[in-house]
């Protein structure tokens, strides 16, 4: 049986000589963590399962310095390592993994142009591609959408684009639905309600998500401790969960927390 | 020097990168002339069966004597299956060194096989020397090998069906999942690998 995962996802602003992990609160506020090789070999001897570098710089001009980022830390990180931000095309793929990336996170390229979930599948394989999505939840009802029933009411799920500062009127259901079809390995599922807000995972979202697609879901967004990855390993049929800040500054060990969920009968690499 | 056969399926960084972790001097071979000098072979790759076989076709003379003359082998993922007579994958032969085939993974579990999932040692050999059963490794794969002689098999891995996850014969190693990319298990096995061979 697999392994359930735990994935450190490192935000990086490319912005600062050499690049920093940084994280924002709701999409916004920053505060900066520290160097990004460093903390994913970090993150690597504390027993991560994969990590994820995000680049987050607001101008994408700086793909070469996310290449250096990928190079030194293939060098000393020997688990998957998955990067997202920016990757528009094939060609920022091939890039990507040429550099010693294992899988490529895509969001606001795929919604815009679905056939390259499909490029990047067919020629690397479905492992390598990661269908990265932001969702909001909408409680006005509009024709067409996945109702899912939540403790705060009936809502839908809005995929957003451009790190959560434009919205698509795409609902999230389906479009993971798509992504899984069009070739998709991950679907890498962000409650932009929670992010940032350490109140726990969207439970409603990555059940539902879960629950329709075959292929892993990355619950992420609003980790504030271990008890709120195992409610979402229990509750839904997420398959990995991702987490930013309760690691970054030190509150919690990756080991320690797959203590804790071993101790409580979920399936985890120790 | 350890010679890592790149022939365009996937990419070698990662495990050149984790066996110089380990202390080997690699060399990344395009051309079939500079195996000549090979204290080891690994063969890589991910992807299909039938590309790998004919991209490995300028290869196969020069790889099939160094294994004959006993200069140590790991094969990867792809590397492991190509070892094997045939696939259901793909209409190419293999190099048969290592009698069987290569089957697709079944039906009832989502294939690929992607994740980590652990090791059941069958017999205690040098490569798995530290490995324990229950240690996970790190798959990428549609495909498995089943081996006629069931004497090569080191370790299997539960998925649907039991997969042949490491085999050993003489000079031949060859594994199923990503060591490279398994974290310090991972690195801990390619150091098995490397014991013996001077590099």
């Amino acid at each position: 049986m697999l392994a359930r995962r735990i994935i450190p996802c490192l935000d990086c602003d490319l912005g600062v000589p050499g690049g920093r992990v940084v994280k924002g609160i709701e999409f916004k506020q920053i505060r900066y963590a520290g160097i990004p090789w460093e903390l994913a070999e970090k993150y690597y001897l504390d027993g991560a399962d994969e990590i994820v570098f995000l680049d987050i710089t607001a101008s994408h001009e700086r793909r070469d310095t996310m290449l250096t980022v990928i190079k030194k830390t293939s060098k000393n990180v020997f688990i998957p390592l998955t990067v997202g931000g920016g990757i528009k095309s094939i060609e920022d793929a091939r890039a990507v993994f040429n550099s010693g990336a294992d899988k490529v996170a895509i969001n606001t390229a795929a919604l815009k142009n679905p056939n390259l979930i499909n490029q990047i599948a067919d020629r690397y394989g479905s492992q390598a591609c990661v269908v990265a999505i932001d969702a909001k939840r909408r409680y006005e009802s509009v024709e067409g959408k996945e109702i899912v029933k939540t403790p705060d009411g009936d809502c839908w799920f809005e995929c957003s684009i451009y790190g959560g500062r434009r919205f698509t009127g795409i609902d999230a259901i389906g479009w993971a639905e798509e992504a899984e079809k069009r070739g998709a390995g991950d679907i890498m599922l962000t409650s932009m309600d929670r992010d940032g807000t350490y109140d726990g995972f969207d439970i409603e979202l990555t059940k539902a998500v879960s629950e329709r697609v075959k292929i892993p879901v990355i619950a992420s967004g609003g980790c504030g401790n271990p008890d709120h990855i195992l409610e979402v390993f229990q509750k839904t049929r997420a398959q990995a969960a991702l987490a930013a800040s309760i690691f970054h500054y030190g509150e919690y060990k990756i080991e320690d927390v797959k203590r804790h969920l071993k101790g409580r009968g979920i399936h985890v690499r120790l | 020097m350890i010679a890592v056969i790149d022939y365009g399926m996937g990419n070698i960084f990662s495990i050149r990168n984790a066996l110089e972790k380990v202390g080997a001097d690699v060399g990344v071979i395009a051309q079939p002339k500079e195996l000549d000098n090979a204290d080891g072979i690994v063969i890589p790759g991910v992807g299909s069966f039938g590309e790998a076989m004919k991209q490995l076709l300028p290869f196969e003379e020069k790889i099939t004597s160094a294994i004959e003359d006993g200069v140590p082998f790991l094969g990867i993922c792809l590397g492991i299956q190509i070892l094997f007579e045939r696939s259901q994958e793909s209409p190419e032969s293999g190099f048969g060194i290592i009698k069987g085939e290569v089957i697709r993974l079944p039906d009832n579990v989502l294939v690929p096989q992607m994740g980590w999932n652990e090791l059941n040692i069958k017999r205690d050999t040098d490569i798995v020397r530290g490995i324990e059963d229950g240690d996970f490794f790190y798959f990428v794969h549609s495909y498995h090998c089943v081996p006629k002689d069931k004497k090569i098999v080191i370790a299997t891995t539960e998925y649907g069906t039991e997969v042949v996850s490491v085999i050993e014969r003489d000079n031949i190693c060859a594994v199923q999942f990503h060591p490279e990319k398994s974290g310090v298990k991972g690195l801990l096995l390619l150091k098995n690998f490397l014991r013996g061979i001077k590099c």
